[in-house]
């Protein structure tokens, strides 16, 4: 970026830059704000190198000129001290400090700023209108989105405050957009972290934190609960689905008002699914507008990056869980179903009906 | 004036009466060795669970039980009390006294530990151990099923009151307990930690005390702290355990500079480089300890400006911390350095702690913070400090001071090989966390999903602890078949400090005549431009010792019974408890103990035969 | 203990309290656990401070303390931090029926400011301000009431003290024991001067 810091750590980054998956490592950022952080992290890193450097350096050397050999008996000289190199390794690091804790501080509040792109829209524009230029603004003039997620145990919740509508476990944003989240909880304390997209800023109860994040490109960026919550933390992991503004649009319309073929399915098999979904799933699990908010909203399920967090989309998988939910995420707030409750034949109603909910058109 | 006291014959009687502070740094050494190996054998079964994804050998609750009591018990219950170990054997010696200022609180001290540390490991078998870590963050703490989080909270109290008498009595004992010539600027560097270290025990435990009592009351008594639903705020808790939480890493790593500070200048021949630079980087770090806590809440969302402060802080430590680092280096530098045990261990912790050191000031940078924050980056970065500064210091320590406190060396040989497999697995289990973290890991997770990459890293880990293990076996081996290596064990090393200048083990009043001492490093400066023998401060004469007494224990009991009766909320119980604590302080206030005299006679009987 | 009656006070020196090396240790050991106790409450006040709007739907400072009921109780309590200087001055003099004296009259003001606060909480309690009300009820029973059971605690301690002393004269055995007592009778005094004004007069005002 434009600050000369970030040019020094350039070796680094190249050396770093790259490990690990690209949808999951705080190492290969893939958003300004993961890109900020992991050249602070590269240039901490270089600094300490270079600190390593200089003691194992001296260390190495102490101990190879220094060692006592057979037959040596000689007394060192006691030495009291030295006033200079104190001074000298007392000076060194400060300098060094420094040059880590001015980036830092600015990029704390930076970090911190929510509205730091309608900032720089307006100044844009305010220059555009001096130069007399009348371009529309530049791609990431697209205004800011608001989310609020809202961490469950082992779940969670993205309400689009600009949309008024709610969605579960998989988020979906527009590229090249500023997403602001707000992060709230209504049980324990959780925390939000996309590695590749921004570092984590805690969920937590009575509190509403804030942060922001932006996808220059189209993926499927893993999310994770950072903040040990209970026996399934390992598993309380959610999806960033960073798509064109276009799909997203879509996105967004489908959500607010699901298909038709969602509440009332022309399909036989999966109208069946939608009675057994009324009997036992809608108390907690919304479609649209109609169903509880206990558990995740479920308009887009079919479209689901993973079930229950982190299971494979897979009919069979779906089952099993719905079979046996603390199995797959110990001591988490929804009902299993026996066979008793939902017979065979109704779940494969059920699933039928299940997979059909979808909001975006097929390709 | 003296009620004389002979000796009880029963060994057993004899160790649960004891006011000796040699003694009471031996129990606290066996009773800090049980439970390292116990958070030992819990970072295996951990390091198991781990090793491949979604492996199932353990379950999460579980796991999370195990993860909590981890790294309660090495915290508290292990590498504090073996630091109390050393610091009460070695300290009284090294300032030339013949016990601690308060034998008695001492006695109590330990007990207290104890039973604290076993009441915490009753949770096991009484339906689960605390499992909402050792932050024991609310509100997941205070919702927390069943009693493992009140034996926690109990637990815990106990140990740490415990601690803070053990802290006072530090203190104390290190200002007026002095010899004479001993001036603060003449005492060796582990004394002087130890007390930076007391004081900052001092300041920081009641911080503690005041969140395990929140929290108890909120657990057991209704209240709303914690409570958002009733205007109560989760954050408190946070900042009260961290301002404990965070100057108790200093209390930690301290003792153990200071123990490192004695093996280095011993083993290079050389007095220790920049002594009085030593001494003020330490008051240094202690100061700086109290003023950084918030830098584990990072993330919690306490603004920027916060953030930034404690960021700046923080990094600030990193200057003392040098300052130590090339001290060590320069004391090295011109000397004659053997490579003992001992000193391996010293020269093992200086690359092992600058890397810890390093990821420290890394993790201060609070905008990438975000990203380290709650991953295994932390994990790595505080086992390398922990293990690579405290855990080195006590086995430098143990090495070091072995002759002293028992009469015998341990076997060199085994102890290199215990040395460098320990070194070895210690690198292998914890480098690569460092990248886990920084891929995506994040900590405190019963396993991971297959395919994120994460198991060989893990893998690899794990076979780093096995080797750990390994080592640590033959540590213990060792402690047992070395006995035979009782001579020349007064002064092994050409030791500089006036510990080296008393028999091996010292005798039950450590100095027949209270030394004078006459500068730094006292027995060096006699042995170098003396005639190798501590002059005297005072002539032979009968020596004033305090009585033992079953006191302590009875306390300590007391209060472990009231523990139950608060886990359980049986109020006759908590009486009978209190009942027993109280009547046992009472009757120690009532009943005027003044210790008893030995005679002449007996202590030039002793020197005879010795 | 018969030799403890043979040290009459002319033998005694000027400071018997800090006369022994046990005086001395016991005297600077205290001043630092007192350092300790300055961090437990300063905890306790920081907690009240953080959570003192929190009152959810109960009462809250404003609607019960009466300051006149407070105001008594400080000056109790300051009243017997007096005599208990009065008693160690006695002390150093070598009157041990002195002594005695102005420390009973120390213990009986703190059972009166004990009495007051337990009416003081029975009636918070009588308006509705139970411990598990709100994040302010129990951050200000925990605040009060550890004081409250320091105070008791003092009580207990300097009357085992007056009792188990009463015929033995000045000793360099008792001297520090009362002398330690009275410095943690300040102690407890001081932090109710804070009490007093972060949690009533501030409740009330602020």
């Amino acid at each position: 970026m434009k600050h000369f810091w970030r040019l020094l750590p350039l070796s680094f980054i190249l050396l770093l830059s790259g490990c690990g998956a690209e949808n999951m490592s705080a190492l290969n950022p893939q958003g300004p704000v993961a890109e900020m952080q992991f050249s602070l992290i590269a240039l901490s890193l270089y600094i300490m190198i270079f600190v390593l450097f200089v003691v194992f350096a001296i260390y190495i050397f102490v101990l190879i000129k220094f060692r006592e050999r057979p037959g040596d008996t000689h007394i060192p000289k006691q030495v009291h001290g030295n006033r200079t190199l104190e001074i000298v390794w007392t000076t060194i690091p400060i300098i060094l400090l420094l040059m880590l804790a001015v980036p830092n501080v600015m990029d704390t509040f930076t970090l911190a700023n929510t509205e730091i792109e309608q900032e720089e829209a307006e100044i844009e524009e305010e220059n555009g209108e001096e130069n007399g230029d009348d371009a529309p603004g530049s791609v990431s003039d697209q205004e800011a989105i608001t989310i609020e997620v809202n961490a469950h145990q082992f779940w969670w919740e993205f309400e689009y405050k600009d949309y008024e509508f709610t969605a579960g476990q998989d988020m979906y944003i527009p590229t090249d957009t500023q997403v602001n989240i707000e992060l709230i909880s209504d049980d324990v304390q959780h925390s939000f972290w996309v590695p590749a997209l921004a570092g984590k800023q805690d969920n937590v109860p009575g509190i509403t934190n804030e942060m922001w994040l932006e996808a220059p490109e189209e993926g499927v960026y893993n999310g994770k609960c950072a903040e040990l919550c209970g026996a399934s933390h390992w598993l309380m992991e959610f999806k960033v689905v960073a798509v064109d503004q276009g799909t997203f649009d879509d996105w967004v319309d489908g959500m607010t008002e699901p298909p038709e073929e969602s509440i009332e399915p022309t399909n036989e098999v999966a109208a069946d699914g939608r009675e057994v979904f009324e009997d036992s799933c809608i108390s907690c699990h919304a479609v649209g507008d109609e169903g509880g908010q206990q558990g995740p909203d479920l308009t887009n399920y079919g479209e689901r990056q993973v079930l229950a967090g982190y299971l494979d989309h897979e009919d069979e998988k779906l089952e099993a869980w719905l079979r046996d939910t603390e199995e797959y995420k110990p001591d988490n707030e929804m009902p299993s179903f026996s066979e008793d409750e939902i017979d065979d034949e109704e779940m494969d109603a059920l699933i039928e009906y299940m997979n059909s909910l979808k909001v975006l058109e097929e390709d | 004036m003296s009620t004389a006291q002979t000796g009880s014959k029963n060994v057993i009687w004899d160790w649960l009466t004891t006011v000796d502070h040699k003694k009471i740094g031996i129990l606290y050494l066996a009773g800090g060795a049980f439970f390292f190996v116990l958070g030992g054998i819990e970072a295996i079964l951990m390091r198991i669970q781990l090793m491949f994804p979604e492996f199932t050998f353990l379950g999460a609750q579980t796991f999370n039980e195990l993860l909590t009591m981890h790294g309660t018990t090495m915290i508290f219950l292990a590498a504090m009390p073996l630091l109390f170990g050393f610091m009460n054997f070695i300290i009284p010696l090294q300032i030339g006294a013949r016990d601690v200022a308060f034998p008695f609180l001492n006695a109590l001290g330990f007990w207290l530990f104890l039973f604290g540390g076993l009441l915490l490991n009753v949770s096991w078998f009484t339906g689960g151990a605390p499992d909402a870590g050792w932050t024991a963050y609310v509100p997941l703490s205070s919702e927390s099923a069943g009693q493992g989080l009140d034996y926690y909270l109990l637990g815990l109290q106990v140990s740490g009151l415990g601690t803070l008498i053990g802290g006072i009595n530090f203190l104390v004992t290190v200002i007026n307990m002095r010899a004479p010539g001993m001036s603060m600027m003449r005492m060796p560097l582990f004394t002087w930690s130890s007390f930076v270290a007391s004081m900052l025990i001092l300041f920081a435990f009641p911080a503690l005390t005041i969140g395990l009592l929140l929290l108890m009351l909120e657990r057991l008594f209704g209240g709303q702290f914690f409570a958002v639903d009733f205007g109560g705020n989760v954050i408190i808790w946070q900042h009260l355990f961290w301002i404990f939480g965070h100057p108790e890493v200093y209390i930690l790593i301290l003792p153990a500079f200071g123990i490192f500070s004695e093996v280095i200048p011993t083993f290079a021949k050389k007095r220790l480089f920049g002594y009085s630079a030593m001494v003020f980087a330490t008051l240094i770090i202690g100061f700086l300890g109290f003023m950084v806590w918030a830098h584990h809440m990072f993330t919690v969302g306490m603004g920027p400006v916060a953030n930034a402060i404690f960021a700046v802080a923080t990094m600030a430590i990193a200057v003392p911390t040098g300052i130590k680092i090339f001290n060590w280096l320069l004391t090295l530098w011109g000397g004659r350095i053997r490579f003992t045990t001992a000193n391996l261990w010293a020269l093992g912790f200086i690359p092992s702690f600058v890397m810890g050191g390093v990821t420290g000031v890394m993790l201060a940078v609070s905008a990438a913070n975000y990203q380290f924050h709650d991953t295994y980056f932390v994990v790595a970065h505080f086992h390398y400090v922990i293990i690579g500064g405290v855990v080195f210091g006590l086995f430098a320590g143990a090495y070091f001071w072995w002759p002293k406190m028992f009469g015998y060396r341990l076997n060199e040989t085994m102890g290199k090989w215990f040395f460098w497999l320990f070194l070895i697995g210690f690198h292998l289990t914890f480098f690569v966390q460092h990248f886990l973290g920084l891929l995506g890991m994040q900590r405190r997770v019963a396993s991971y999903l297959e395919g994120q990459g994460f198991g060989d890293m893990n893998f690899v880990s794990t076979m780093g602890a096995f080797l750990m293990s390994i080592a640590f076996i033959i540590f213990l081996i060792s402690i047992f078949t070395s006995k035979k290596n009782t001579e020349n064990v007064n002064d092994p090393w050409d030791g500089r400090s006036l510990e080296w200048t008393t028999t091996s083990p010292p005798l039950h009043y450590n100095y027949p005549q209270t030394p004078l001492v006459r500068g730094l490093d006292a027995f060096w400066l006699e042995k170098y431009e003396g005639d190798g023998r501590m002059k005297a401060a005072e002539p032979l004469g009968d020596i004033h010792m305090p009585n033992p007494t079953i006191l302590p224990i009875v306390i300590s009991l007391g209060l472990t019974i009231a523990s139950f009766g608060f886990i359980y909320l049986v109020y006759w119980l908590i009486f009978v408890g209190l009942g027993i604590t109280f009547g046992a302080m009472f009757i120690r206030s009532v009943k005027e103990d003044h210790g008893h005299h030995i005679p002449v006679d007996e202590i030039k009987r002793d020197l005879e035969e010795g | 203990m018969a030799e403890q009656q043979a040290s009459t006070y002319e033998q005694l020196p000027p400071n018997p309290e800090t006369a022994t090396l046990d005086g001395r240790n016991k005297y600077l050991g205290f001043w630092f656990f007192l350092g300790g106790e300055t961090v437990l409450f300063g905890s306790l006040i920081g907690t009240y401070l953080g959570l003192r709007a929190g009152t959810a739907d109960g009462p809250g400072p404003a609607d019960l303390f009466h300051l006149d009921l407070v105001f008594i109780m400080t000056m109790i309590l300051l009243t017997s931090s007096l005599t208990s200087v009065m008693a160690i001055i006695n002390m150093k003099r070598g009157s041990h029926k002195k002594l005695l004296g102005w420390m009973w009259g120390t213990v009986i003001l703190g059972a009166a400011f004990l009495g007051f606060e337990i009416y003081e909480f029975y009636d918070y309690y009588q308006q509705g301000l139970g411990f598990g009300t709100s994040a302010f009820s129990s951050a200000f029973y925990a605040l009060v009431g550890t004081h409250g059971a320091h105070v008791l605690f003092g009580i207990l301690w300097i009357s085992t003290l007056l009792i188990r002393y009463r015929n033995s004269g000045i000793t360099l055995t008792n001297a520090p024991k009362f002398n330690t007592a009275v410095l943690y009778w300040h102690f407890i005094d001081v932090v109710w001067v804070f009490i007093f004004t972060v949690v009533y007069l501030l409740g009330i005002g602020g």
